[in-house]
């Protein structure tokens, strides 16, 4: 009866109890894991918040001195690196964890104590980056760190370090968490559950594997080359030694817009499963959602540089990455059109998480707009660097993104906690967020187009500028008070809220058969799958209802045992990359070497037999 | 890795294909576009160099703080023999898998020798190639051939490093006989690996040191 990928059966190596912060600290289950991913990247999505309604305080009104340029450049920065790198990415790496095995009928994913390690590099890593404002030194320079702002010459301080090194850990957590996703969905899936039956969200997520996998290298030597140029003397975007600036621009953006995909395909998965749960229909026109998908991962490698359009690649490079990007919006087109037509003539729930999805539709039909108005070269000069791309960008990943993932937080609270959030106070969240949401974001377009720059810590009074900015502060703060919403929603639901069933929603997907919370095997007997919606074709062949599944004991069921390596190697391979900080701290360098060296090989040899 | 498997009985798979195995194919796949982007960065900066030494030709370049004539920096010979050898190690790890599969010890543990051997010899050979190059005037820093050229093979070169420290271990294990026939896949997890790390050199060794 041993299902587990690894063949780790009935490992007592390292024992730890269910209970308590240890328990915790030494888990593989991916089950925990998701959680620790889950209450980690909100907690950083909350920072990356407030950074920015420090950054909208200050542009509430014109000539405003709350905060200096200095501090303004380092908000804007690390705003949009939490929200990338550790809102975004691990909240979607929170359902990945969660819901890729219980949605393919698995134990676990391929390799636990691998995730494990994953999940502890990424929190070591968001520490890092944040622990620059320990020192006043949080990177300054935008996100995506334009050579030659990140010189030496001219960042002298540690701000640029603190990104280099934070980053660089992080894309070790990425792609370790890849490696292990692709290979559970490749792998592990359950008798009949074949590739073109899988649920949305697997495809979508699997999708999103193979982009982490291509593109993080990608940075990875960027920002190797960049360390070298800050640290070592190497001038390889530093123009007095024959470098180019520009090749900057070219190897961030071959990661960069992959990176977009990266952070919308598993939003499009999460929509993907509650349209067609919540419309009673099944999703329309899968095998095109499946195709459309892979299309915009493939279009994604080829049109990174209509982010550099304005740096004057002329006429040839400009026209095929035009064309290329109005090309993505034919996929785009197909799957929008499929959500339409899985919701229409449905029987609608009208129930919070669809509320979220619907959002997501409407709000990433007007950022995927405006991205077609700036794929054209002459319109695109008009509004780079403007807050029009300001405004596109934030109707991508807030309206498209953070709707979805909200959604899908919506849908799944219920199976990851056994416990009903709130339906009232849910519903109340949507409105303000989608209010403020709008408030905030809209009138950047207006702004944008009448020259508001972007990326500068005020304005002057009497540019035409006040009225707008002042609505967008007021949104802004609704927006921020729809998340306390959210979070009084979480608490009292955990508190006090209704016991959830295992199918609160009537969900056609395998999560839904096996009791909310799951229990530590998922799946007391393997499932085998004869279709799509699996549990939509048991509940017809039952004859409309499905007994509520008990809880069952485990006894005989091999699970792999829990173990700390994961976090001690995690915390080697951070204390590594960290001895580069600071030009070389040989000392940080070598013990951490000797510690992720210790680790690994603790790790594989750690006994797998009684 | 050598994960667990003490276990003969490895559950089915959806694809029938080792867990492990895919596992490492799909990392191969993502150090593709680590060692492309290396590369490409190198080629970038072909022939962009402000000052010598030079790959091919002679050059102007600074040596003992004056300015002096260089010569060309690549020595073909040697680096031709030291992709010899990196070929035949990989070579010699199959083989060394042929024996871990039959059972057969002296054959593993013979041929796995010669692989670290011919591994260690290549990482040897790296490091004289640097202090040779070094000495001729090519310092880390001296121009964007030199910090290109260094960045490729010193990334390369890690990775055979961590290879050789890979198979020795493994090595290891053959020799106190805890690598049966049925857990040869631990060596052929980590012979992928070194065929990969191979292979990258294969492209490395030509568009480097040959193409002009």
């Amino acid at each position: 009866m041993s299902t587990i990928a690894m063949g780790h059966a009935g490992t007592e190596a390292v024992p730890a109890g269910k209970k308590g912060l240890w328990s915790w600290i030494t888990t593989v289950d991916h089950k925990r894991i998701g959680i620790l991913y889950g209450v980690t990247a909100f907690l950083f999505f909350l920072l990356g918040g407030l950074e920015a309604l420090l950054i909208r305080w200050q542009l509430g009104a014109p000539d405003k001195t709350f905060l200096s340029p200095e501090a303004y450049n380092q908000l804007f920065t690390m705003h949009g690196t939490t929200m990338i790198f550790l809102g975004v990415m691990p909240l979607s790496a929170m359902f990945f964890n969660y819901f890729i095995p219980l949605q393919i009928g698995a134990r676990d994913v391929a390799f636990p104590r691998l995730n494990a390690y994953s999940y502890w590099v990424f929190l070591f890593g968001g520490l890092v980056l944040n622990a620059s404002f320990l020192f006043n030194a949080a990177p300054d320079m935008g996100w995506f760190a334009y050579a030659n702002l990140t010189s030496k010459q001219f960042s002298p301080g540690l701000n640029v370090d603190f990104w280099i090194i934070g980053l660089q850990i992080l894309g070790i957590a990425s792609l370790a968490a890849a490696v292990n996703f692709f290979v559970t969905i490749i792998n592990l899936r359950a008798p009949g559950m074949k590739m073109m039956r899988m649920p949305m969200f697997v495809w979508m997520s699997l999708i999103t594997q193979v982009l982490l996998l291509l593109a993080f290298p990608i940075i990875t030597v960027a920002l190797v080359l960049l360390m070298l140029d800050r640290n070592f003397g190497t001038h390889f975007f530093v123009p007095s030694g024959g470098g180019d600036p520009v090749l900057w621009q070219h190897l961030f953006w071959l990661f960069g817009h992959p990176e977009v995909y990266i952070l919308i395909l598993p939003a499009f998965g999460v929509v993907s499963e509650i349209l067609p749960v919540f419309s009673r229909k099944p999703l329309f026109g899968y095998a095109a959602m499946v195709f459309s998908g892979c299309f915009i991962a493939f279009l994604g490698f080829g049109v990174w540089s209509h982010h550099m359009f304005s740096t004057g690649m002329g006429p040839m490079a400009d026209t095929v990455f035009s064309l290329g990007t109005m090309l993505i919006a034919i996929p785009t087109g197909v799957k929008i059109f499929n959500w339409i037509g899985t919701v229409w003539g449905g029987s609608i729930q009208y129930k919070t998480p669809m509320y979220f999805a619907l959002g997501f539709v409407a709000m990433f039909i007007i950022g995927g707009l405006s991205g077609v108005m700036h794929a054209s070269p002459p319109a695109d000069l008009q509004q780079t660097d403007s807050y029009f791309i300001v405004a596109h960008f934030h109707y991508v990943l807030f309206g498209g993104s953070i709707f979805a993932l909200t959604a899908g937080a919506y849908y799944w609270f219920p199976k990851m906690t056994g416990r009903m959030l709130s339906e009232s106070l849910g519903k109340l969240h949507f409105w303000l967020m989608f209010l403020g949401f709008n408030l905030t974001f809209a009138p950047m377009h207006i702004l944008g187009l009448n020259g508001m720059p972007r990326r500068v810590y005020t304005y002057s009074a009497g540019m035409g500028f006040e009225f707008w900015n002042a609505v967008e502060t007021a949104g802004s703060l609704i927006l921020g008070f729809s998340f306390l919403v959210f979070i009084i929603n979480i608490l009292k639901s955990l508190r006090s809220g209704a016991v959830a069933p295992a199918d609160p929603w009537h969900g056609a997907t395998l999560e839904w058969s096996i009791p909310s919370p799951p229990q530590e095997w998922n799946f007391a007997v393997e499932p085998t799958v004869d279709g799509r919606d699996p549990l939509w074709e048991e509940r017809r062949k039952a004859g409309g209802t499905l007994p509520e599944p008990a809880r069952v004991s485990g006894a005989g069921i091999h699970l792999p045992s829990p173990s700390y390596w994961p976090i001690i190697t995690a915390f080697g391979t951070a204390m590594t990359l960290v001895g580069f900080l600071m030009h070389v701290t040989l000392w940080v360098i070598l013990a951490g070497v000797a510690i992720t060296m210790l680790g690994i090989f603790s790790w594989a040899f750690e006994p797998a037999d009684h | 890795m050598a994960h667990d498997t003490a276990h003969a009985m490895h559950p089915p798979t959806a694809t029938g294909l080792d867990t492990r195995k895919l596992a490492i194919w799909t990392f191969i796949g993502s150090e593709c576009l680590f060692f492309a982007t290396l590369i490409s960065n190198y080629l970038v900066y072909k022939g962009h160099s402000l000052v010598g030494p030079l790959p091919h030709e002679t050059s102007q370049c600074m040596l003992h703080g004056q300015m002096s004539t260089c010569e060309p920096i690549f020595e073909i010979p040697l680096v031709t023999f030291g992709t010899a050898v990196l070929l035949f190690s990989s070579f010699f790890v199959v083989l060394a898998l042929n024996g871990a599969q039959h059972g057969n010890r002296k054959k593993l543990i013979g041929w796995l020798s010669a692989t670290v051997v011919c591994g260690l010899f290549f990482v040897g050979m790296q490091v004289y190639e640097f202090t040779h190059f070094y000495h001729k005037g090519l310092g880390y820093t001296t121009n964007l051939f030199g910090s290109s050229f260094y960045t490729l093979t010193g990334f390369h070169g890690t990775h055979v490093t961590l290879g050789v420290i890979w198979l020795a271990t493994v090595l290891v294990l053959a020799i106190r006989g805890k690598l049966p026939p049925e857990k040869s896949l631990n060596l052929e997890i980590a012979a992928l690996y070194w065929h990969f790390v191979d292979v990258v050199w294969i492209v490395i060794f030509p568009v480097v040191y040959l193409m002009r």
